[in-house]
């Protein structure tokens, strides 16, 4: 049988309400990365941002650019020198229908080069987002934090970390 | 250690054609579904949209989509859409191209899909699209019909499910 080459590192369902979740000790032994995200916020009304966190690094070393659509008209922004990434645009948090995100980390544990990061965010509801995202630094990655921008994440989100060996 | 990436099950269509590329008995073992689609379909046009049948039904789908044809872009909420294919008039032996990710099929919760659409044929007018969809069910999901919104499905169109298990 051939050699598996992409692998569950971690995965977390919440059995209740939670600020944010992280994932630690990520080994440095995969090539890339895929994080997939449903999730649901707690409270009505909403419309809460997802951030993502590397390595506990809150500089501003952080930038995305962002294409999204609302289902009406189609725009293209970006955010600099942030203390985080937006992880989406349209597709933001609600409690009523479940928001999607699938994360791309490429070459997250060479030491050499800063991380990139692509991305969708989905919420039928609101719209569709694709993003690609970039920390400034040329550590390797060994934790990722999902913040909100406010309250807390729903009791059945869901948040899966992939590891793809190149090899 | 653990398969996470497998293959479900391919369909391939064959010389006389098919109405819809089709999914049955899906097992619940897994924990999210992921779709590879290459098709071209019958009707004289140069693309059209592959739209989705989940659970033997139709209704319930929603969709944010953002799309761009070679020389804009725009967003519309095209419900049902999963898929792209090109016709009957588009460049001859280009396929339509869509993946498509169903995370958390089985669960308890209404069905949320991300799908990546393209019709690249070397041709002035050639739709990207970027697809947010939803089906609001909460039954696993356990079948998956595919068919193009005009005409049927050529030979050689193929679609492959494959299960991706979040076992550690």
């Amino acid at each position: 049988m051939p050699t598996p080459t992409y692998n569950c590192i971690a995965t977390t369902t919440l059995s209740s309400a939670q600020s944010s979740v992280t994932f630690s000790s990520i080994p440095g032994t995969y090539t890339d990365l895929v994080v997939v995200i449903q999730a649901f916020w707690t409270t009505v009304p909403s419309n809460m941002y997802i951030y993502m966190q590397l390595n506990s690094d809150t500089g501003s070393n952080y930038s995305t650019t962002i294409l999204s659509g609302d289902g009406s008209s189609a725009l293209s922004t970006r955010f600099s020198n942030r203390t985080n990434m937006n992880m989406d645009y349209a597709a933001t948090l609600v409690d009523e229908e479940p928001t999607q995100r699938n994360i791309n980390i490429m070459n997250y544990s060479n030491t050499t080069t800063y991380k990139t990061a692509i991305w969708r965010s989905n919420r039928a509801g609101a719209g569709t987002d694709a993003m690609v995202g970039m920390w400034r630094s040329t550590a390797a990655i060994t934790t990722i934090l999902f913040d909100l921008e406010a309250g807390d994440y729903a009791s059945g989100s869901t948040f899966s970390l992939y590891g793809i060996k190149a090899e | 250690m653990a398969l996470t990436y497998q293959a479900i099950a391919t369909v391939t269509v064959g010389s006389g054609g098919a109405a819809s590329m089709a999914f049955s008995s899906i097992p619940a073992t897994y924990t999210d579904l992921l779709i590879k689609i290459s098709a071209r379909h019958t009707t004289s046009e140069t693309s059209n949209d592959i739209l989705a049948t989940f659970n033997g039904s139709t209704s319930s789908f929603t969709a944010r989509r953002l799309y761009g044809d070679g020389s804009s872009a725009a967003s519309d909420t095209n419900a049902r859409t999963i898929g792209l294919t090109v016709g009957a008039s588009a460049t001859a032996s280009t396929f339509g191209n869509s993946e498509v990710y169903i995370p958390n099929y089985a669960g308890s919760n209404n069905k949320s899909y991300s799908a990546d659409q393209l019709g690249e044929t070397n041709a002035t007018l050639a739709y990207a699209i970027l697809n947010a969809g939803l089906r609001s069910d909460t039954s696993a999901i356990t079948s998956i019909s595919l068919a193009p919104a005009s005409g049927n499905f050529v030979q050689y169109s193929t679609a492959t499910l494959y299960g991706i298990k979040n076992t550690v």
